[in-house]
């Protein structure tokens, strides 16, 4: 067997799921975007623009999906660092893997069980119930936008921790010793060495957080009792129930091409910033 | 295969966990995952049906229904006579099981579909026309022709009826002075006013819409433009006011968070029983009335146990016990010989006459019509 038939098979297996799982799917809905709706429901081929300018009547889902999935991210961002930064620099090694184990427990439970339980705590009965004892009364968490915000948190923390936390983990803590040693403040010791050198960490863990919430559906429909309206339950309600396969598609592209052109944006970004930071040293 | 606990406990135990199931009607109806309890209950060795006992029916029957809507014991003696276990998926909405079967590959054999379905699901050829030489339980004779009318398109019998009832509104009455509301004026006009996040509407067109339309003093059933614009203008003036947009409102009625919904007539009666201040009302302008039918979809895989099934539910100290266990009304004459006289004089069940005169079937149209559709997609989104 030559070199470039060992190749080709290789490949094959990678190759024939991106076709089958990837590009067969988007095709699919690439031309049903461009059909009608049939009168019971369905579709049927057709090739009009109709599905495409009908998108501005589902403008607030998008409006929604825009503000609260970056809004998710920069929480997760918040809350995750200093843990992942607890874990990778302050902790002992005989505590790391113990609490390590603690970030991934909640994951052998499902996200749909998870969330479920947060209908409970926020509900009249949970947390609001533990406030009004405390005499703020009235509190409602539940099915409100804040209650999406919170279930979104508390469901992609650990995919921002992971990351940021092994980038953290690999930086040479010498570094930092060197940088205490030649008279820097904590503080600027951060910003100039520990962030940087975490960069790369932080964009994974935005990025896999921010492109998942782009698609979320399950948390706004539990949490946001139907009512804090995604891009996600938009598709959702077009397949399963108004059975307007057309629509859906026209609407899943729309949502695809805005995923293209942020990520393409982001990591632009990033690219320049790691740019930035080789520079660093040098000035 | 030797099971570590009797097969009666695990059952209780399992049947415990889905009586308190808070969990799957809403998930499966949100989320349209209804095959997660057909995965549950194939990991579970304990519910399958030993080979002993398998006769030739086969293991298994899928059974595609809404929620709260079985005595869960019927289930477990059927699994008994004939050693087919029910694997059990739960819907939120007719669209939702119609989308289904229309995508294909359902792998249902047994549905549950409402009245004003069965003919878009003929014309779909998506419903095996019944062979009643294999449903000897089936008395058409016994049935209000009411509710089992829906059943027989051009003479052909595709569903036979399981239940009827009605679509009103439950109240948690305390918060009104111990009275229901009598209407969907009060129901809208109070939710904007001293109810204010506090009630709740279906996430379901059909229902939605039709007690918005109802409000104005039209059809439940208009797919007419200007009605349905007026319809949507109340639903988006009302809703801000709204606690939440869903057809899982059982479990925000008992916690209290939740003082008004729109209801069926089984979730009105499970709710009034176990919190006497919940009571269930119709609304005086109109509102749904509704039959559901056992149908078997085209395809089905195991079309013998299907029979079987719908056959073992048409008993009627079968249907007697469904009736007790999840409060809806059925049309057999038969089973109402066996129901106790309380159930029969329930108001729930069996509203005034003048009551019910204002209701309406829901018609084929209004299902399949693409406005009421994207009206409802609005108002959500909105």
């Amino acid at each position: 067997m030559t070199q470039r038939a060992r190749n080709w098979l290789l490949i094959a297996p990678a190759g024939a799921w991106l076709i089958v799982m990837l590009v067969l799917p988007l095709s699919v809905v690439f031309i049903f975007s461009f059909g009608e709706r049939a009168p019971a429901g369905g579709y049927v081929p057709a090739f009009t623009f109709e599905q495409y300018a009908n998108l501005p009547a589902r403008f607030t889902a998008f409006k929604n999906t825009l503000i609260l999935a970056p809004l998710g991210t920069l929480a997760a961002l918040l809350i995750a660092y200093p843990l992942a930064y607890q874990l990778a620099v302050r902790t002992s090694e005989r505590w790391k893997t113990l609490l390590l184990v603690l970030v991934i427990v909640p994951f052998w439970t499902s996200i749909l069980i998870r969330s479920y339980a947060w209908i409970f705590l926020l509900g009249g009965g949970g947390i609001p119930a533990l406030l009004d004892m405390f005499g703020i009364e009235n509190v409602r968490l539940i099915y409100t936008p804040f209650a999406v915000l919170i279930g979104i948190v508390y469901g992609y923390l650990p995919l921002m921790v992971f990351p940021i936390y092994v980038a953290l983990e690999r930086l040479d803590k010498r570094l930092l010793e060197a940088s205490a040693d030649l008279g820097a403040h904590p503080m600027t010791t951060f910003f100039s060495v520990t962030l940087p050198m975490s960069i790369s960490g932080i964009a994974t863990g935005c990025m896999l957080v921010f492109i998942l919430l782009m698609g979320e559906f399950l948390i706004p429909a539990l949490l946001g009792g139907g009512k804090v309206f995604f891009v996600g339950n938009a598709l959702v309600d077009l397949f399963l129930q108004s059975r307007n396969w057309a629509f859906g598609s026209a609407v899943a592209m729309m949502l695809i091409i805005i995923m293209l052109v942020t990520v393409t944006f982001y990591m632009r970004l990033i690219s320049r910033l790691n740019i930035q930071r080789d520079d660093a040293p040098l000035m | 295969m030797k099971d570590h606990i009797s097969k009666k406990k695990f059952m209780e135990e399992f049947r415990r966990y889905q009586k308190g199931s808070v969990t799957r009607r809403h998930f499966l109806g949100v989320t349209g995952l209804g095959a997660a309890t057909a995965v549950l209950g194939n990991a579970m060795p304990g519910l399958r049906a030993s080979p002993a006992m398998a006769s030739d029916i086969g293991d298994r029957v899928v059974l595609a229904t809404w929620p709260n809507y079985h005595d869960e014991a019927n289930f477990d003696m059927f699994t008994d006579e004939t050693g087919a276990f029910l694997q059990v998926n739960v819907f939120g909405s007719n669209e939702e099981m119609l989308a289904k079967l229309q995508a294909g590959g359902s792998g249902w054999d047994v549905y549950v579909p409402t009245n004003y379905t069965i003919t878009t699901y003929v014309e779909e050829d998506l419903i095996e026309p019944l062979d009643l030489s294999k449903l000897p339980n089936y008395d058409p004779d016994a049935f209000d022709p009411r509710f089992s009318d829906a059943g027989i398109v051009d003479g052909v019998v595709y569903a036979v009826p399981k239940n009827w009832g009605t679509t009103g509104m439950a109240i948690n009455t305390s918060h009104n002075g111990g009275a229901p509301f009598t209407s969907w004026k009060e129901f809208f006009d109070r939710t904007m006013d001293d109810f204010s996040g506090r009630t709740m509407v279906h996430d379901y067109q059909l229902t939605t819409i039709g007690a918005a339309l109802n409000y104005h003093g039209y059809s439940f059933n208009s797919v007419d433009e200007s009605e349905l614009a007026d319809a949507e203008k109340l639903l988006i003036d009302v809703k801000p006011h709204l606690f939440a947009i869903s057809s899982d409102y059982q479990p925000a009625m008992r916690s209290g968070d939740a003082w008004l919904t729109i209801c069926w007539t089984g979730d009105g009666k499970q709710l009034s029983t176990d919190i006497p201040d919940i009571a269930y009302a119709l609304g005086k302008e109109g509102g749904e009335l509704w039959s559901d039918y056992y149908a078997i979809p085209k395809g089905a895989p195991h079309m013998d146990a299907a029979y079987a099934l719908i056959n073992f539910m048409l008993d009627p100290e079968v249907n007697a016990r469904e009736v007790l266990a999840h409060g809806y009304p059925v049309a057999d004459s038969r089973t109402n010989e066996l129901l106790p006289e309380e159930i029969l004089n329930d108001p729930i069940l069996y509203p005034a006459a003048e009551l019910m005169d204002a209701l309406e079937f829901g018609a084929a149209a209004t299902l399949t019509d693409p406005n009421r559709a994207e009206l409802l997609a609005r108002f959500k989104s909105a």
